[in-house]
């Protein structure tokens, strides 16, 4: 039995709280908004922030000299030609702002001499990326960022609350259809602004470094809202991911702090140095940006020479046991408790599905083409063109969330009090009232299923006839997955909650696969092996849409059409 | 040689005074978390089962608290082992089902 819907209303609905949509609701109570957070796992714990144990960039320019220019010369580069200008403007000037506010909020960066300590990620031309210890980063700025939005009386949140769809009346984002997963009680938001902070899709992928909840919800969203997606090709893969041996309770890029203090060395299966091979010199020194590093790992394993489980050895055997207790203090300790002793072993590391480049096409205000819908954080797509500077997504998540969720509160001011639109609304509700019996698909082995696809077909190399094949298999899950969800009233169901998952992620996988297909060229996280050279005429975007089930990829240039 | 195999006795139900027990053997690889056993069994054997869990491996989130052998863990982080495990929903907190319960401070719950 479904239980009764529930209807909320509010100012602004921010579905999704890591740091781009709790920033966002701090934004628009602070200009007065009523909001309403709603994340489908706990708040504040899934996603990608709790997970960032890294660095966050910005211009702050306390130990040397730096301004925002310099950011955005180096994420622009990072970008391969692609990055849209107005989105990594924004994010360069106002970083060192969203930094010195969560200073003020005792998120705790670590400090040298007074000043906030920072560090030098590749690509970057001098320190820059701040953190707190001990790789601490994400856990820390969930929980300030938590804390703050605790006291403001303007701010109601809701965990277990899977959003489906939004809702369109009129040509305008009013509000969003979903269910509460513990009760399976369906819910009915009218709003007058929506954000979507939903995060990346690193879930299509077999290994990778977020949270089970990061399925692309969020483009999927948009996309059967009318809005348009750019970049989707560009997943980016954390070159030097845990591989082995298994080590639990760390996350699995926790080896980017320890090269970033550390250098450490890449070794291949034969013990040798071989990035040189691939156009970069390591020296010691953690220098090689991200796409060049998957792409040295990757062709060293393929030509026999990886690592016993398929990756590269990673060294700190150069270290001292001083040296790395000094560096990373009780982290240390866990590793010994995975009977891993750094001075005496290297581990194994592989490329790791990470972030997405690609998503919502936004303004500078995170507006969307939808009025009322807004973006923010790693759902707004083009800021990082075709690959991403370290340090960056930590600080888009500030600074679009906090962008967004001011921008919301501008629309609130001049928006009248939304239409409750149960027309627009029926399709999603009928959805979230489906009531089938039986034991249903196994949704758990479809995700697996879906994730071998992407992984093994769709990962950082490419062909066009593995991304066809990878097509084909999509297109056969989606007919498995049919048209209604399994399952009833049964409290935190999740054949029924995989079931509204794959409906988003499979459409999100498509676009991926199709954008990735129809750009015949390499460039930065997006690498085809039948068209290996970046080609000038491709410094373009890419756009999907989907109009009647279908996606539509637009903005080949017309020299790649011809061919 | 049969490979090693960890034997997960698992309490099922939404109901503390109406529940189950159901046992399922799992491969067992040494390293493993219980996490990855319950992943596991959840593609390959039965995907009814309720758990709670987002990050996966990093012990970031703390979701995944449930009793294993009547001590509270997290399942990402307590180790898989070859022998018969319990498993069960915390004791103090309001079941949801199977191994899920309501863990959110009471401000940051859906609240019809």
């Amino acid at each position: 039995m479904i239980p009764a819907p529930v209807s909320i209303e509010t100012d602004v609905l921010v579905i999704g709280s890591g740091a781009a949509g709790l920033y966002a609701a701090i934004a628009a109570a602070r200009a007065g908004a009523r909001v309403f957070i709603a994340d489908r796992s706990l708040i504040g714990r899934g996603g990608a922030t709790v997970m960032a144990q890294m660095t966050v960039a910005a211009a702050l320019g306390e130990e040397v000299p730096d301004a925002p220019r310099h950011h955005y010369d180096d994420t622009v580069a990072a970008g391969r030609g692609l990055c849209d200008e107005p989105l990594a403007q924004l994010l360069c000037d106002d970083a060192p702002e969203c930094i010195r506010e969560l200073d003020s909020w005792g998120v705790g960066w670590a400090r040298r001499d007074g000043h906030i300590a920072a560090t030098t990620a590749p690509g970057h031309d001098r320190p820059r990326c701040v953190y707190v210890d001990f790789i601490n980063t994400g856990p820390a700025v969930s929980k300030t960022l938590r804390t703050q939005v605790a006291r403001k009386d303007l701010i109601h949140k809701a965990g277990d609350l899977c959003i489906v769809d939004l809702v369109v009346a009129d040509g305008e984002c009013t509000g969003a259809v979903g269910y509460h997963v513990g009760s399976g009680a369906p819910v009915v938001i009218a709003a007058k602004a929506v954000v979507l902070a939903t995060g990346g899709l690193t879930r299509l992928y077999r290994r990778n470094s977020a949270s089970a909840n990061m399925g692309g919800d969020g483009y999927a969203l948009a996309l059967r809202a009318g809005c348009a997606l750019i970049d989707m090709e560009f997943v980016q893969f954390f070159p030097i991911g845990h591989l082995a041996p298994r080590l639990v309770g760390m996350d699995p890029i926790m080896w980017d702090p320890f090269r970033y203090k550390l250098g450490g060395r890449l070794l291949n299966g034969r013990m040798e140095e071989f990035t040189s091979r691939y156009g970069s010199d390591e020296d010691g020194k953690y220098v090689l940006a991200r796409d060049l590093a998957t792409y040295a790992i990757v062709k060293e394993v393929e030509a026999g020479r990886g690592s016993p489980h398929g990756g590269a050895y990673l060294s700190f055997q150069h270290c001292s046991a001083a040296s790395l207790r000094a560096a990373f203090g009780p982290v240390i300790d866990r590793l010994a408790a995975n009977n891993i002793d750094l001075t005496a072993m290297p581990v194994e590391v592989a490329p790791i599905a990470h972030y997405h480049m690609g998503g919502v096409k936004a303004d500078a205000t995170m507006a969307t083409q939808l009025p009322g819908l807004y973006v923010a954080g790693e759902v707004v797509g083009g800021t990082s063109g075709a690959n991403r500077l370290s340090g960056n997504a930590l600080t888009e998540a500030f600074v679009f969330g906090r962008r967004a969720g001011n921008s919301a509160a501008e629309r609130v001011k001049r928006t009248a009090p939304p239409k409750p639109g149960p027309q627009q609304a029926r399709a999603a509700l009928d959805l979230v009232r489906a009531d089938a019996a039986g034991d249903g698909a196994n949704t758990a082995a479809m995700v697996a299923r879906l994730q071998a696809i992407m992984a093994d077909d769709v990962g950082p190399f490419r062909t066009g006839a593995k991304l066809e094949r990878a097509l084909a298999g999509i297109a056969a899950l989606a007919a498995a997955l049919g048209e209604q969800p399994p399952g009833g009233g049964l409290g935190f169901d999740l054949q029924r909650l995989e079931w509204f998952d794959l409906r988003n992620m499979l459409v999100v996988a498509r676009a991926v696969a199709q954008s990735a297909l129809q750009r015949c060229e390499s460039r930065g996280a997006h690498q085809r092996e039948d068209f290996p050279h970046l080609l000038p005429h491709w410094r373009r975007h890419q756009t999907v849409r989907l109009r009647d089930g279908e996606l539509n990829v637009s903005g080949a240039p017309a020299a790649a059409l011809a061919i | 040689m049969s490979a090693r195999t960890a034997t997960l006795k698992i309490w099922r139900g939404s109901d503390r005074n109406a529940g189950r027990f159901d046992s399922y053997e799992v491969p067992f690889e040494e390293g493993q978390s219980v996490l990855d056993g319950l992943r596991w069994l959840r593609v390959n054997k039965d995907p009814s089962l309720a758990l709670r869990f987002s990050c996966i491996n990093a012990n970031a989130c703390k979701e995944c608290m449930i009793g294993l052998d009547g001590e509270t863990v997290y399942a990402c982080t307590a180790r898989l082992e070859p022998r018969e495990m319990t498993l069960t929903p915390l004791p103090n907190k309001k079941l949801i089902r199977d191994l899920v319960t309501e863990i959110a401070p009471p401000s940051e719950r859906f609240k019809p």
